[in-house]
């Protein structure tokens, strides 16, 4: 017989702490819209991460997404991505060269399961840093019940200076996070 | 902009080498996400499968993508009873893993949760799961079958992550 191990509350004396890992700021939409944006982000912490729930609006189960630092939207100032993608039936790796952009993971469409958002955790490391290139990297997922999408990817920003703002886009700006998106900034610090 | 510490442990357990059940309950809806870290062996080699608030209808599902070590590949599970994780072959395998429960308190959306693994000796990989349900996360159970296990080496820890 398989007997049970159950962890009540506190029951072994984890106590709740402060920590390194702080709450900057949430964005939820109410209504539809193309971008979301973090602004004067502080650069008292050594990393950053974002965790969200999104769906768009495009006609698609998994669309992605973008994001853009501290307004530039040169082309060619970002690596766009590589990525290593699970649909279910095989695994895919790909990458996209340069562009005016870089993937940041994945959200369910309009074609998505009702009630149903992708999610996902990108890490931006050393991102106030002033001396090197910046880089993220992504865990994002979708799943429809007979249909879905786990993908690893990362990008390239070719600037030094630091990160003090972060615009992230529903697909290329071709169609919207829908009502509901949330995405949340987090400092860690070093 | 505001900012608050967070990343705070709820509770914490270890295996007994006698059961192959671990539960965490009364989990507070005050959090925003969960994350439970898990490291864990097996008695024999079994599967490892969560259940989300004791329930036992088909409403799980998920798509993986794994490497063996010759090659990698992709899988996806529908209308499952339990949402599975990883496999361990029970002769000392160590699994190492992280899951993610995005938004588990909110009443409106399904729930997806994001999984990382990796058992050295055998596989790592990631995967996305749903559960069909938009009942706030209260319980989670993660299971193995084939009657193994945790040993008493095991450990488990749950997280609550507070946006601002």
């Amino acid at each position: 017989m398989i007997g049970a191990i159950t962890a009540g509350l506190f029951s072994t004396g984890v106590a709740a702490s402060a920590t390194s890992f702080e709450s900057i700021a949430t964005v939820t939409l109410g209504t539809s819209q193309a971008t979301v944006d973090f602004t004067s982000i502080p650069s008292t912490y050594k990393h950053l991460q974002i965790r969200f729930m999104a769906r768009n609006t495009g006609s698609n189960t998994n669309g992605y997404q973008a994001l853009q630092y501290n307004g530039d939207t040169t082309n060619g100032n970002y690596y766009f991505y590589h990525f290593l993608d699970g649909d279910g039936a095989s695994a895919t790796a790909g990458n996209g060269g340069t562009n005016a952009l870089s993937l940041a993971g994945r959200s369910a469409g309009a074609n998505a399961t009702a009630n149903n958002y992708g999610v996902g955790v990108i890490d931006i490391l050393d991102y106030a840093n002033t001396n090197k290139y910046k880089v993220h990297r992504s865990l994002t997922g979708t799943d429809n019940n007979g249909s879905g999408l786990v993908e690893l990817s990362s990008g390239e920003w070719y600037s030094t200076a630091a990160i003090t703002s972060i615009k992230f886009l529903a697909g290329a700006g071709g169609y919207n996070f829908a009502s509901g998106t949330t995405f949340a900034l987090y400092g860690i610090k070093g | 902009m505001a900012a608050g510490s967070t990343y705070t442990p709820i509770a914490t357990t270890t295996g007994t080498g006698s059961s192959g059940v671990i539960t965490f309950s009364s989990i507070p809806s005050t959090y925003t996400d969960l994350v439970l870290v898990s490291n864990f062996e097996t008695s024999t080699s079994a599967n490892a499968y969560y259940r989300i608030n004791g329930d036992t209808g088909t409403n799980y599902s998920d798509t993986e993508l794994y490497g063996d070590g010759s090659s990698v590949g992709s899988s996806r599970r529908s209308n499952q009873a339990l949402s599975y994780t990883t496999y361990l072959s029970g002769s000392g395998q160590r699994a190492v893993m992280t899951t993610n429960f995005m938004n588990y308190a909110n009443t409106s959306t399904y729930k997806t949760f994001l999984t990382r693994y990796s058992n050295a000796s055998f596989e790592l990989g990631a995967e996305v799961a749903l559960w069909r349900s938009t009942s706030a996360i209260t319980s989670i159970t993660l299971n193995l079958n084939n009657s193994a296990n945790f040993t008493s080496t095991s450990f488990f820890t749950l997280y609550g992550i507070q946006a601002a």
